[in-house]
C-alpha cells in the first residue's frame, strides 16, 4: 500500500451530496474551526492513524470502558467505541448553541416546576393537559413535592444535529437522568494520550469546569451545612447498559456509588447502609428510571428502587437529581407546543429550534399526520411504551393503514415528526476519511449560578455511510467534541473545588455495605482460583509422571488427589459421586471440562467470571491498574474459549498465566490498596477461603494413611498446591513424613500458606471491623475465630502424634478439619449477617383486594 | 345519613419483618355530597413514623413505617361520615348529549372540567380499546342525552355480566371480563370507565361502602359489609355522577366514598414493601352502621 499523507487524506474526503459537511463547505474548503486541526492531520499518514486508531482502541479495553448491550450474544460488556478524529465547533458558534441550550433548559425546567406545582400552563390553555396525562413520566404522586434547588431540572442534555441550511436542531430532550457526561469525559481522557500536544496546539476548551460545577451543584443541594454533605449516585446495577459510567463519575466526582438496597427510609429520611452502621444521605444524583425509585410509591414490582424515597422527597428530606418525575420532559408531543410556552414563560424567542412535530391529539395536526404518514416519522410519545420511532418512508403500503389505524385508535400517544437528514462529519474508516452523519448530545446543568453547559459534549455517528440512526444499542461510534478559540483555557482541576467545599478533612467516604460484600467475594473467588489451579496444575503433572514412568504410585496418587479436587471445588459428582472410578481410571476430559466449561458451576471458567463481575460491582474501588489486570486475567482465559481438544500441555501453560495473571492482582492489592476495611474483607474472603481449602483437601487426602511412596508423592503434591515445597525443604530437607508435613501446612506461625496463621489474621481483622452491636465482648466471627484456632492449637500435639502412625486413620485430623472448616462457614455467615445489610430482600403487599356487594 | 364504618385489616407475615412501609387510603375524603366528621386509623404495631398527604385526586393518604421486627401488622380505620341524598339535578337530568359533552372536556380550561380532563385518558388499569368501544357504543347512539346513555350502560353491565365473587382477581385483564362477562364490582367499574372513555368521555373509579340490609327477619352479622366499588362520570354542568353497576343504581346516600382515582391501582386500600419474605395471610372486615340523626 503506498503512503498516503493526511494532506491527502482530507482531500481524499468525499462529500456526501446534499448534507452539509462539519469539516468542509461546499466548495470544499476546509472550514475555519478546523483550520488548526488539518495541520496537524498533515502530522500523520494513513499508517499513523492506523496506529492512533489502534493506540485509542488498547487505551479504552485496558480503562475497561464499556456499554454493556442486553441483546449482544458476545457478552454483556461491549467496547465503547470512540473515533479519534474529534467533531470540531468553533467557539463563536457554540456560544450561540450554549446560548440556545441554556435557554431551552430554562424553559423546560420553568415548565415542569410548573406541572409539579400550580399547573398554570393547563389553566392558560398553553398546553393541552392531554400531553402531559397521556404521557407515563407524569407522577402524580411526586406532585407538590419541594426541591430545594434553584432548578428543579438540574442536569439536562439535547441531542442537537445540524441541518442542511447549517442551523443546529433539537431532536430530542433528555431530562431524567442523562447519561453520557463520563464517557465524554472518558473520550477527552483517552484523546489527550493518544494525541498528544494537540489541545493545546488546537486551543480546545476544558472539560473540567463543567464538572466542577456539577460537583458544587450536587453539594449545594445539601440541606445540612454542618457536615460534608453525604452524596450518592444510585445505579440499577452492574447489569445497566451504562454502569461504566455511573462508577467512573462516582470516583471522578468523589460521590459514592450505591444500588436501591444499598439505601433505607427511616423517619422519613434517607439513609446509606455502611459498615458503620446508617449514614444520613443528602443527596441522589439517580441513574435509576423515574417509575423504579421507589416501589412504595411508584412501581410495586421494581427492584431497583428505595421504599419511603418518595415521601422522604415530599418532606423535603433528600434532593433527588433530577426529580423524580423529570421524565415528563422526555416527551416530543411538548414540541410543537415549545415555541409559544418560551414566549409567554420566558419572553423569549426561542434560539434553538425544535424539529417539526404535529401531537396526533390535535384534529387538525392528527389530519395532517394521516395524509402525509409515508414522509414522516412516528414516534410514541413516551420511549417506555414499547414501540420506537417509525420511519414512514419505509413502509409498505399496508404496514401505513395499520399505523394510521393505530393513531386513529389512541391519537395522543403519537406524534408525526418530520424525518430530517443531518450533517456529515469526517469518520476515521480504516485508515481513511469517510463522512458519517452525526449527533451531539450536550449536557447542562444548573445551580445557584445559573446554567453551565459543557463545552463539548458526546458526539455518535452512524456505522454505516448514509445511515441515519444513530444509538447505542444498535451500536454506533463515539467521538471527542472540541470547541475551539483563539485563547487557550486556563488548567482548572476538579481537586480545587476541596478549598471551597465546607468538608470536613480526613473522614474516609463511607463504605456501602454491598462494595464490602462485594470486596469479601472477589477475595473469596480469587482465592478458590489460584488453589484450584494450583491443584489442577500438579494433578496434570502426576497425570504426565504416570504416562511417563508408568508406575502405580503416581495413579494410587491421583485416586488421592482427584476427589479432593472435586471435593474442594464443589463440582460432584466428577471423582467422587456416582462413576467415579472410570473417571479416575480417565481424568482428562473430566480435568477438561472443570477447567473451560462456562456453563459448569464451580469450574475455573464459571469462578473467573464470577470473580470479574463481582469485582465489577466495585470498580470505583479499585486503582487503574488493578483493574487493568482483573480484566486481562478474565479477558486472557474468556479469549482462548472452549477446546476439547486442548492437549495437557496447553492446559498447563494457560494455568500457568492464570496464576501469573492473579498474583499480579494479589500483589498490587497488597501493594497499593490502603489498609480500609474494603481491604480488610477483601483479604478476609482470601483467608476464608484458603482455610477452607487446606480443611477439605488436608481431610480428603491425609486422613487416610497410605503406603509410603504414596502417602510422600501426596504430600509432597499438597506442599506445592500450598506453595510450602521449598519452605519445607529447607527446614525438613529430603524427608517427607506426615508429622513435618502437618507441621507445614497446618501450624507453621511464620508461613503465610499455614491454616493457623489465616485463622490468627482473621482474627485480627474481625477486631479491626466497626462495632455494630454493643459491649466490650468478642463480636459473633471474633468469637468463632477463637474457638476455630484454639481447637486446632489444642490439638497440636495429638495430631502430629497421630501422623507418626502409618496404618490406622488419623481420627483427631479429620476431627479437627471437620470442625474448622465448619466454624469458617459459619464465621463467614456471621460477617454476612453482620455487616450485609442489603442482603435483606424486601417484598410487595398483594394490594388488599377489592371486594363485594 | 350518618354512618359510622369500621374497616380493619389484618397481615400476618410468612416471617418477622424489620422495616415496612405503607401508604392507606381508607379515610373517607370530603365529596360535595358527603362530609367526613371523624377519622382516625389505628395501626399495630404502632409505627416508628407517620404522615398524611393528599394524593393529587384530593385522596386523605395515611403514611406509616414500622421499624421494629412484627410478624402482624393491623390497620383500622374508624371514620363516621354524612352523605346527602341527591339532588334535584337528575331529577331532571340533562339534555347535553354525549357528543356535545365530549366536545366541551376536551375544551374546558376552568375548574373542574379541566381537571376532569385526566379522567378520558387510558390509565394502568384502563385502557379502552375497540371491543370495549363495540361493546359501549350500543347505548351511546348518535346525540342520546349523556346521562341517559350512561345509565343505560349502567343497566346493561348490570343485566348481561355475572356477579361472580373469585372470578377475578385485580391483575384480572377487562379483556377477559368482557369475553366471559363475569366479574365483581370493581371489574364493572373499570368497564364501565373503559367503555366511557372509549368515547373519549371523563370516568374515575369510586372506591368505598355501601350500607347492606340483613334478609328481613336476621340480625345484621358483624364484619359482614365489605369493600365497594363502582364509577363516576362527568358532566359538564352537573359535575361528577356516581353509577354503581354492580347493583344498578345511581349511587346515592348508602354509597360512603372513601377515595377516587383512575383506576384501582391510584387508590388500592392498604399498600405496602415490607423486609421480607411477604404476606401469609390477610383478613379484611368492614363494618357499616347507621348512626341516629344529629351526628
Amino acid at each position: 500500500m503506498s503512503q498516503t499523507r493526511a494532506q491527502d487524506l482530507a482531500a481524499a474526503y468525499a462529500l456526501a451530496p446534499g448534507a452539509w459537511d462539519e469539516m468542509r463547505n461546499a466548495s470544499g474548503e476546509i472550514r475555519p474551526a478546523w483550520a488548526r486541526f488539518g495541520r496537524v492531520l498533515e502530522r500523520y499518514d494513513e499508517t499513523a492513524l492506523e496506529a492512533v486508531q489502534r493506540k485509542t482502541e488498547r487505551l479504552l479495553r485496558e480503562s475497561g470502558v464499556t456499554y454493556n448491550v442486553y441483546s449482544d450474544p458476545r457478552g454483556e460488556h461491549r467496547l465503547w467505541a470512540l473515533d479519534p478524529i474529534p467533531l470540531i465547533l468553533n467557539e463563536d458558534e457554540w456560544a450561540g448553541i450554549e446560548a440556545g441550550l441554556v435557554q431551552r433548559a430554562e424553559l423546560l425546567d420553568r415548565i415542569l416546576t410548573d406541572l409539579y406545582g400550580r399547573q398554570r400552563v393547563f389553566k392558560d390553555g398553553l398546553l393541552p393537559p392531554e400531553v402531559v396525562y397521556a404521557h407515563g413520566g407524569f407522577l402524580r404522586a411526586c406532585v407538590k413535592a419541594p426541591f430545594p434547588g434553584s432548578h428543579r431540572l438540574m442536569f439536562y442534555a439535547a441531542d442537537l444535529a445540524r441541518g442542511p441550511d447549517g442551523r443546529m436542531w433539537v431532536l430530542g430532550d433528555r431530562s431524567q437522568a442523562p447519561s453520557g457526561v463520563g464517557y465524554a469525559l472518558e473520550n477527552r481522557t483517552t484523546l489527550t494520550r493518544v494525541l498528544p500536544g494537540v489541545f493545546r496546539d488546537c486551543r480546545v476548551k476544558r472539560l473540567s469546569a463543567f464538572f466542577r460545577h456539577l460537583r458544587q451543584s450536587l453539594a449545594d443541594l445539601s440541606p445540612s451545612s454542618v457536615r460534608e454533605p453525604l452524596i450518592v449516585v444510585l445505579t440499577p446495577g452492574p447489569r445497566n447498559e451504562t454502569y461504566f459510567e455511573h462508577s467512573y463519575l462516582s470516583t471522578y466526582l468523589g460521590l459514592v456509588l450505591a444500588q436501591g438496597d444499598d439505601l433505607t427510609v427511616r423517619g422519613g429520611r434517607v439513609w446509606l447502609k455502611t459498615l458503620e452502621g446508617l449514614q444520613p444521605v443528602d443527596v441522589i444524583l439517580r441513574r435509576v428510571d423515574d417509575h423504579y425509585c421507589d416501589p412504595l410509591a411508584l412501581r410495586p414490582d421494581s427492584r431497583l428502587g428505595v421504599p419511603g424515597l418518595v415521601e422522604a422527597a415530599r418532606r423535603g428530606r433528600i434532593a433527588v437529581v433530577n426529580p423524580l418525575g423529570s421524565s415528563v420532559l422526555e416527551n416530543p408531543a411538548l414540541l410543537p407546543f415549545l415555541p409559544r410556552l418560551c414566549k409567554v414563560l420566558l419572553a423569549q424567542e426561542p434560539a434553538l429550534p425544535s424539529v417539526a412535530t404535529w401531537w396526533c391529539g390535535q384534529k387538525s395536526e392528527r389530519g395532517y399526520v394521516l395524509a402525509n404518514l409515508e414522509r414522516l416519522v412516528v414516534k410514541p410519545i413516551h420511549r417506555g411504551s414499547g414501540t420506537g420511532s417509525v420511519f414512514g418512508a419505509d413502509l409498505s403500503k399496508a404496514e401505513l393503514e395499520s399505523w394510521r389505524e393505530r393513531i386513529r385508535a389512541r391519537p395522543d400517544l403519537y406524534v408525526g415528526q418530520e424525518a430530517v437528514s443531518f450533517s456529515t462529519t469526517p469518520a476515521l474508516v480504516q485508515g481513511r476519511l469517510e463522512p458519517r452523519h452525526a449527533i451531539l448530545r450536550s449536557f447542562v446543568v444548573g445551580g445557584d449560578s445559573g446554567y453551565q453547559a459543557m463545552p463539548g459534549g458526546l458526539t455518535r455517528v452512524s456505522t454505516g455511510p448514509g445511515d441515519f440512526l444513530v444509538s447505542n444499542q444498535v451500536g454506533s461510534i463515539s467521538k471527542d467534541t472540541w470547541v475551539v478559540g483563539e485563547n487557550a483555557d486556563q488548567h482548572s482541576s476538579l481537586w480545587l473545588d476541596a478549598a471551597t467545599s465546607q468538608g470536613l478533612p480526613g473522614a474516609d467516604a463511607p463504605l456501602p455495605s454491598r462494595a464490602a460484600d462485594s470486596m469479601f467475594w472477589v477475595g473469596r473467588y480469587g482465592e478458590r482460583l489460584e488453589n484450584f489451579a494450583r491443584l489442577l496444575r500438579v494433578i496434570l503433572a502426576r497425570l504426565s509422571e504416570f504416562d511417563e514412568f508408568g508406575d502405580a504410585v503416581y495413579r494410587r496418587a491421583l485416586g488421592q488427589l482427584l476427589p479432593a479436587l472435586t471435593l474442594a471445588s464443589g463440582t460432584g459428582p466428577g471423582f467422587v459421586g456416582k462413576g467415579h472410578a472410570s473417571r479416575i481410571a480417565n481424568p482428562y476430559p473430566t480435568l477438561l471440562e472443570l477447567a473451560l466449561a462456562s456453563d459448569q458451576p464451580g469450574s475455573i471458567a464459571t469462578t473467573l467470571n464470577a470473580m470479574v463481575q463481582s469485582a465489577y460491582a466495585v470498580r470505583e474501588l479499585w486503582s487503574a491498574d488493578t483493574w487493568r489486570q482483573i480484566e486481562q486475567v478474565g479477558d486472557n482465559w474468556r479469549h482462548d474459549g472452549v477446546n476439547p481438544t486442548l492437549d495437557r500441555e496447553s492446559l498447563r501453560r494457560r494455568l500457568d498465566a492464570l496464576l501469573s495473571g492473579l498474583a499480579g492482582f494479589s500483589g498490587l492489592t497488597l501493594e497499593s490498596m490502603s489498609r480500609t476495611p474494603a481491604w480488610v474483607f477483601l483479604d478476609m474472603g482470601r483467608r476464608i477461603e484458603r482455610g477452607q481449602f487446606l480443611c477439605t483437601v488436608g481431610g480428603a487426602c491425609l486422613v487416610w494413611p497410605q503406603e509410603r511412596t504414596v502417602d510422600s508423592l501426596v504430600m509432597e503434591s499438597l506442599l506445592s498446591v500450598s506453595e510450602s515445597l521449598i519452605d519445607y525443604r529447607r527446614r525438613y530437607r529430603a524427608r517427607m513424613r506426615g508429622p513435618e508435613v502437618l507441621e507445614q501446612l497446618l501450624f507453621e506461625a511464620q508461613s503465610p500458606r499455614s491454616l493457623l496463621y489465616q485463622l490468627a489474621q482473621l482474627e485480627r481483622h474481625a477486631e479491626s471491623l466497626p462495632r455494630r452491636s454493643p459491649g466490650r465482648g468478642l463480636s459473633e466471627p471474633g468469637a468463632l475465630l477463637l474457638d476455630a484456632s484454639t481447637g486446632l492449637r489444642l490439638a497440636r500435639n495429638a495430631i502430629v502424634a497421630e501422623a507418626g502412625r502409618s496404618t490406622a486413620k488419623r481420627d483427631t485430623l479429620n476431627e479437627v478439619l471437620e470442625r474448622t472448616g465448619e466454624l469458617l462457614r459459619r464465621t463467614s455467615d456471621a460477617l454476612s449477617r453482620a455487616f450485609f445489610d442489603h442482603l435483606q430482600t424486601s417484598a410487595s403487599l398483594s394490594p388488599s383486594p377489592g371486594a363485594v356487594r | 345519613m350518618n354512618y359510622r364504618i369500621v374497616h380493619t385489616t389484618h397481615y400476618r407475615y410468612e416471617s418477622p419483618v424489620t422495616l415496612s412501609h405503607n401508604e392507606a387510603r381508607i379515610l373517607p375524603r370530603n365529596t360535595a355530597r358527603q362530609r367526613c366528621d371523624r377519622a382516625e386509623l389505628q395501626v399495630v404495631p404502632e409505627p416508628q413514623d407517620r404522615a398524611e398527604h393528599e394524593d393529587y385526586f384530593g385522596n386523605r393518604v395515611a403514611y406509616f413505617a414500622i421499624e421494629t421486627p412484627h410478624d402482624a401488622l393491623e390497620v383500622t380505620a374508624v371514620s363516621e361520615v354524612h352523605v346527602a341524598p341527591l339532588g334535584l339535578e337528575l331529577a331532571f337530568g340533562s339534555d347535553l348529549s354525549w357528543e356535545e359533552a365530549r366536545a366541551q372536556l376536551r375544551h374546558g380550561l376552568a375548574a373542574p372540567g379541566l381537571d376532569a380532563r385526566q379522567y378520558a385518558v387510558a390509565s394502568p388499569m384502563v385502557r379502552p380499546d375497540a371491543s370495549l368501544l363495540a361493546y359501549a357504543a350500543e347505548s351511546f347512539t348518535p346525540g342520546r342525552p349523556i346521562v341517559d346513555a350512561v345509565q343505560a350502560l349502567n343497566r346493561r353491565i348490570y343485566t348481561e355480566f355475572e356477579y361472580q365473587p373469585g372470578f377475578s382477581t385485580v391483575a384480572t385483564p377487562l379483556g377477559t371480563i368482557l369475553k366471559h362477562r363475569a366479574g365483581v364490582c370493581q371489574d364493572f367499574a373499570h368497564l364501565a370507565i373503559a367503555c366511557l372513555r372509549a368515547h373519549g368521555l371523563a370516568a374515575r373509579y369510586v372506591s368505598g361502602y355501601i350500607e347492606t340490609m340483613p334478609p328481613k327477619g336476621q340480625e345484621k352479622l358483624t364484619g359482614a359489609d365489605a369493600s365497594h366499588a363502582w364509577f363516576s362520570v362527568y358532566v359538564p354542568g352537573l359535575d361528577w355522577l356516581d353509577f354503581d353497576p354492580t347493583n344498578d343504581q345511581w349511587a346515592a346516600d348508602q354509597h360512603i366514598t372513601v377515595a377516587v382515582g383512575r383506576d384501582y391501582a391510584d387508590i388500592a386500600p392498604i399498600t405496602g414493601v415490607v423486609n421480607g419474605v411477604g404476606v401469609h395471610s390477610l383478613e379484611v372486615s368492614v363494618d357499616v352502621t347507621r348512626l341516629e340523626a344529629g351526628v
